[in-house]
């Protein structure tokens, strides 16, 4: 087992192709399922489900599948998935899967699944490409349910269904628009904090050179 | 019935926009719109895809799904529908349009991936109930595809402008273009009053 790509892999999903932030794939359950934080949560999980399993197929069938009719393979590959899901929700949670039916379909075509399948799952063995659905499935979640807290605050100033006391609620935040602007101001936080992260990174590297040619030259008037 | 499939169509064009009321498509709403002419080129090529690949769903849902007891498996059915439509469009425009061919371009194949088309199969043909027929769904999907155009060409306008402007580095790119979206859903839900009133 190679430690390095394992870690690779792992944090790649969370941070660094972040599929929210960094790729921006998705985007259309980031907006439309996100008004609460109990339904980003619900859809991040149904995302990370499906993502999971069909990287888990793709990779295992990687050698079998022909390399001109991949992405109709792929898709039906995901498409199983997806039912799975609408059948299990819809006995299971009927009220919830009854205001996210139109998304939960559309998890077929979400590209964050399609483009790992492509670009990952496609050329990597079955254990990396679990792991990989399963980094990317966290990083979409979290993305999601980051969103979900902002919104569902000014919307309704509760937090995860519960009222917090002396924030009223809004009228017209939870309008359509809303979403865009949450989003849109999350992200330029994110490239914000990116920034600053690896501006501090370069000048550590600088300022640690003269100290380092400095003990050097220490070295060299001891011996 | 005339006037309600104008007022339904009306509405699919502008205060029930796809992309900015119902937020599908937002990722080639996004991604395509950085210049005018991709964006135009994307937007037809939606609506010529809408249109078709919404007719053959309800062809293969009321006349192959439901009578074998199998609609629950509607999903896999649309998108390879979708899927295998766009490849044969891709085709047969190689073959007879060569012109309009290369003006599409790569923007054919991304269609497959693109949920408003999707989301506008199943909303027209399975959410809308068994009532719907094949004049309204083509004439929804019609209509839903101009929406989009209308969508991606206007934000195409926009981006034009907010590439210029000199705004702080973690701005640039998608946030700024998600706030000028944001607006203009705004001034897209204000139509909403014309046809309630």
């Amino acid at each position: 087992m190679d430690r390095r790509k394992m870690r690779e892999t792992v944090l790649g999903g969370l941070i660094r192709n972040n599929p929210t932030f960094v790729l921006v794939l998705g985007t259309c359950p980031t907006i439309a399922m996100t008004t609460s934080l109990f339904q980003a949560f619900a859809m991040g999980l149904a995302t990370t489900f499906v993502l999971i399993f069909s990287n888990l197929f793709v990779s295992l069938l990687r050698n079998l599948i022909p390399d001109k009719v991949r992405i109709p393979c792929y898709i039906v590959i995901i498409s199983t998935f997806v039912i799975i899901v609408q059948m299990v929700m819809r006995r299971f949670l009927p009220d919830l899967y009854s205001t996210m039916q139109a998304f939960i379909a559309l998890i077929v075509v979400n590209c964050i699944i399609l483009a790992r399948a492509e670009s990952y799952a496609s050329c990597n063995p079955p254990l990396y490409s679990m792991l990989d659905g399963i980094s990317m499935g966290i990083g979409f979640t979290a993305a999601l349910c980051l969103i979900g807290i902002v919104r569902e605050f000014f919307a309704g100033g509760s937090f995860a269904g519960m009222q917090i006391p002396g924030f009223p609620a809004m009228s017209g935040v939870g309008a359509s628009a809303f979403g865009f602007i949450v989003f849109g101001c999350l992200m330029a936080l994110f490239n914000f904090i990116v920034e600053k992260i690896e501006a501090r990174k370069r000048s550590m590297r600088r300022a640690s050179l003269p100290l380092a040619s400095r003990a050097e030259s220490l070295e060299e008037v001891q011996q | 019935m005339t006037v309600s499939l104008l007022s339904v169509m009306f509405s699919a064009v502008i205060s029930n926009n796809i992309v900015l009321s119902q937020y599908q498509g937002i990722c080639p709403f996004l991604g395509v719109s950085k210049k005018m002419s991709s964006a135009a080129g994307m937007g037809f090529a939606v609506i010529c895809v809408m249109a078709i690949s919404s007719v053959f769903c309800w062809l293969v849902y009321n006349y192959l799904l439901v009578p074998l007891g199998i609609d629950y498996l509607y999903t896999m059915a649309f998108i390879l529908v979708i899927a295998s439509l766009v490849q044969l469009l891709e085709m047969a425009l190689k073959r007879f349009s060569p012109t309009l061919y290369s003006a599409l371009g790569v923007y054919l194949p991304l269609i497959t991936t693109n949920c408003a088309i999707l989301g506008t199969a199943n909303s027209a043909v399975v959410f809308s109930g068994q009532g719907a027929s094949f004049v309204y769904v083509f004439c929804v999907s019609v209509a839903t595809g101009i929406g989009f155009l209308f969508a991606i060409c206007l934000l195409a306008g926009v981006r034009l402008k907010t590439d210029k402007a000199d705004i702080p580095q973690c701005m640039k790119g998608f946030p700024i273009t998600l706030l000028a979206a944001a607006i203009m859903a705004l001034a897209f839900a204000g139509f909403s009053g014309i046809l309630a009133g």
